[in-house]
């Protein structure tokens, strides 16, 4: 009767990879579970259930200064992205194709910021905007998270660019067109989903942001993050909990999306052949 | 028109330098309207840069290369009349085969329906009707080179560069493609030159062929005339298989007929280390001129001779004028044709090629070599100083 132990002994040895994966998930998910059940508890104080409402989301929508300081982190993120994305695809073009001295302390210099802690970076960009007098707010927020996003998306695009065949733009001069012209229609567009990588890289890394931002933010003017941090001490309104849950349904619905899109271009580009003449 | 207006693309003193490497060493090369000519020679003999320096992709280090007369070093490579077609294709990825094509009459602002008609003309040509709307990632080798073709005439340029266009593709392919190609430059007329390493593709598509090696042009001529009178031994040993006798021809009493243009023709007899033969050379001034010896030098001229396997002939018992002897060392059958090597007496390995397999010989025979003298081809080597 060998094989019906041998049988039992992977029945266990399955159900125990199965929960190992649930402790797993659970671990991950279970904190984000309480927040988005207790975004719909009838009570202040989130220790216990008191009954379903949905007054919390009624109060965001109508008067709460919360969604407001989201617009804020919203927007900064939207700038930073923008900014470091130009930024650090031209560096990263030039890094690529360009040979000059001290290029090596160049390409090493880039992982400083990243390594460095945080807490030092948003010290060190304190007290230079104190002495160029810059005033903290959103310029100075969106000028720090473009300082720290730029090395990501260098390091991103510049795998990319190593594996790009260059005769590809000699290809496009060669047919006449000069050097804008081959940037804007051969270069730009293969880089695409590099940049499109490094853009969201920054996005995440900008709205995700609380330390630099906490340094640099001033009195008025201040990021999500940050603000909910502050709430924290004084005592957290369960509208918090309904912005986030509605953030949560935001960012499964795109990744679906997302999926769903790839897959259906995916499907085309294999099926479809579109008709010229 | 000066004389050089006369080629549609003409190179002269060409140098090039890559840091302190001197890759193109003095390069002249002059190329006929609708010519279909070769570069040929092995992988860093400098081929590829010269296509490149025509193309306008790498700059020249000194002299003048001109097309159609005209000087272009200071061109950016999209003022130049000439397209390229490349080793890797470079097909553009995110464009459809259609965009490809149509490509450098879109940067030229070409209308939208004259695009439409040229397109459609050319994937006639290369018979990719019905592929427009493919990315090249969809293709195979073959489809992509001929969509790089396509995309390279469409603008009807004066000279087509080739870029060893074949090299990615099976054998059988790239035979078909040769044809294929040759019959494209035929139709349309256009100037070709091709580069590859691969001589036998070169010596079935070519008008001429410039045979290069290290960065100098060896050989220049037809591929008839590079196979049966080599200039260099290095041309003599790239191009197919060859017998070189190193030795020092002496002028023999009998025959000096003198022929038209100057020409003298000798009757030699040439001391090699494997032994002595006979030679029949015409001698002219050209040929002087590279020994920097009088002809009629009493020491004799310092030369090589390039008897080629098929042309090689044995028998069992000497032949007059020659004393030329070896062992046969062994026989193979490659398929079409029999291989003999013989060992010379100095150890030097004689390469015969026979149709027939040679019943009355064996393996570890004895055998005298002779060849008819019109088939020996004769290089004479150059002295320094």
């Amino acid at each position: 009767m060998a094989s019906r132990k041998r049988k039992q002994k992977r029945m266990l040895f399955k159900s125990l990879s199965n929960l190992y994966a649930v402790l797993v998930y659970g671990f991950l998910y279970a904190p984000i579970a309480v927040m988005m059940v207790f975004s719909f508890n009838d009570q202040k104080v989130n220790y216990y259930w008191n009954g379903f409402t949905l007054k919390w989301y009624v109060k965001l929508f109508t008067d709460s200064s919360i969604v407001e300081y989201l617009w804020n982190s919203l927007f900064i993120a939207g700038m930073a992205t923008l900014g470091s994305v130009v930024i650090g695809t031209i560096g990263a073009v030039g890094l690529i194709r360009f040979e000059f001295r001290l290029k090596k302390l160049v390409n090493h210099s880039l992982y400083i910021p990243i390594v460095i802690p945080e807490i030092v970076l948003g010290l060190s960009l304190l007290l230079l905007f104190e002495v160029i007098r810059l005033p903290l707010g959103f310029t100075a927020i969106i000028l720090s998270h473009i300082t720290f996003c730029v090395p990501f998306v260098i390091i991103i695009m510049r795998g990319r660019l190593s594996g790009m065949d260059l005769s590809v733009e000699e290809a496009s001069m060669d047919l006449g067109a000069n050097r804008m012209v081959t940037f804007f229609r051969v270069t730009l567009p293969m880089l695409v989903p590099g940049i499109m990588s490094g853009a969201f890289m920054s996005f995440t890394l900008s709205i995700d942001d609380v330390i630099i931002s906490n340094f640099v933010s001033g009195p008025y003017s201040t990021t999500f993050p940050v603000k909910i941090l502050s709430l924290v001490k004084t005592g957290l309104s369960p509208e918090v909990n309904a912005l986030t849950t509605i953030m949560i349904a935001v960012i499964l619905l795109g990744l679906l999306i997302n999926s769903t899109v790839q897959a259906f271009i995916r499907k085309r580009f294999l099926t479809h052949i579109k008709s010229y003449f | 028109m000066n004389e050089i207006g006369e080629y549609i693309i003409s190179l002269s003193n060409v140098d090039k330098y890559f840091g302190t490497n001197h890759v193109i060493q003095n390069f002249h090369l002059n190329v006929r309207q609708g010519e279909f000519l070769t570069l040929l020679g092995p992988s860093g003999c400098g081929k590829t840069t010269i296509l490149r320096m025509i193309a306008g992709f790498e700059d020249s280090s000194g002299g003048t290369i001109r097309v159609q007369g005209e000087r272009v070093e200071d061109k950016e490579a999209f003022e130049r009349d000439v397209n390229t077609v490349f080793q890797s294709y470079a097909l553009f990825p995110h464009m459809t085969v259609f965009d490809n094509i149509a490509y450098g009459l879109s940067v030229k602002k070409v209308p939208k329906s004259e695009i439409k008609e040229r397109v459609k003309e050319m994937l006639e040509l290369v018979q990719l009707m019905g592929f427009e709307g493919r990315k090249p990632a969809m293709m195979s080798g073959g489809q992509k080179q001929r969509v790089a073709i396509a995309r390279a005439l469409i603008n009807r340029p004066k000279v087509l560069l080739l870029d060893e266009p074949l090299g990615a593709l099976d054998l059988k392919l790239r035979k078909q493609m040769q044809i294929e190609l040759k019959r494209l430059q035929k139709k349309l007329n256009i100037t070709f030159i091709y580069v590859t390493h691969d001589q036998e593709e070169a010596m079935t598509m070519s008008d001429r062929i410039a045979v290069m090696n290290g960065g100098v042009l060896e050989q220049l001529d037809t591929p008839d005339q590079i196979y049966k009178h080599p200039k260099t031994k290095f041309v003599a040993d790239f191009i197919g298989e060859s017998n070189l006798f190193d030795g020092i021809a002496k002028p023999a009493e009998s025959i000096s007929a003198h022929m038209e243009n100057g020409t003298i023709q000798k009757e030699f007899t040439v001391l090699t280390a494997s032994g002595i033969f006979p030679l029949v050379q015409n001698v002219t001034e050209e040929s002087c001129s590279v020994t920097k010896e009088p002809l009629d030098s009493g020491s004799g001229l310092p030369l090589t001779v390039c008897v080629r396997p098929e042309v090689m002939k044995y028998s069992k018992c000497p032949v007059e004028g020659f004393s030329l002897s070896g062992v046969i060392k062994n026989v193979i059958f490659v398929g079409s044709q029999y291989r003999s090597l013989i060992v010379m007496d100095n150890g030097y390995e004689v390469r015969v090629n026979r149709i027939k397999p040679d019943q009355t010989v064996s393996e570890g025979e004895r055998v005298f070599l002779f060849w008819d003298l019109e088939d020996a081809s004769c290089i004479f080597q150059r002295k320094e100083g």
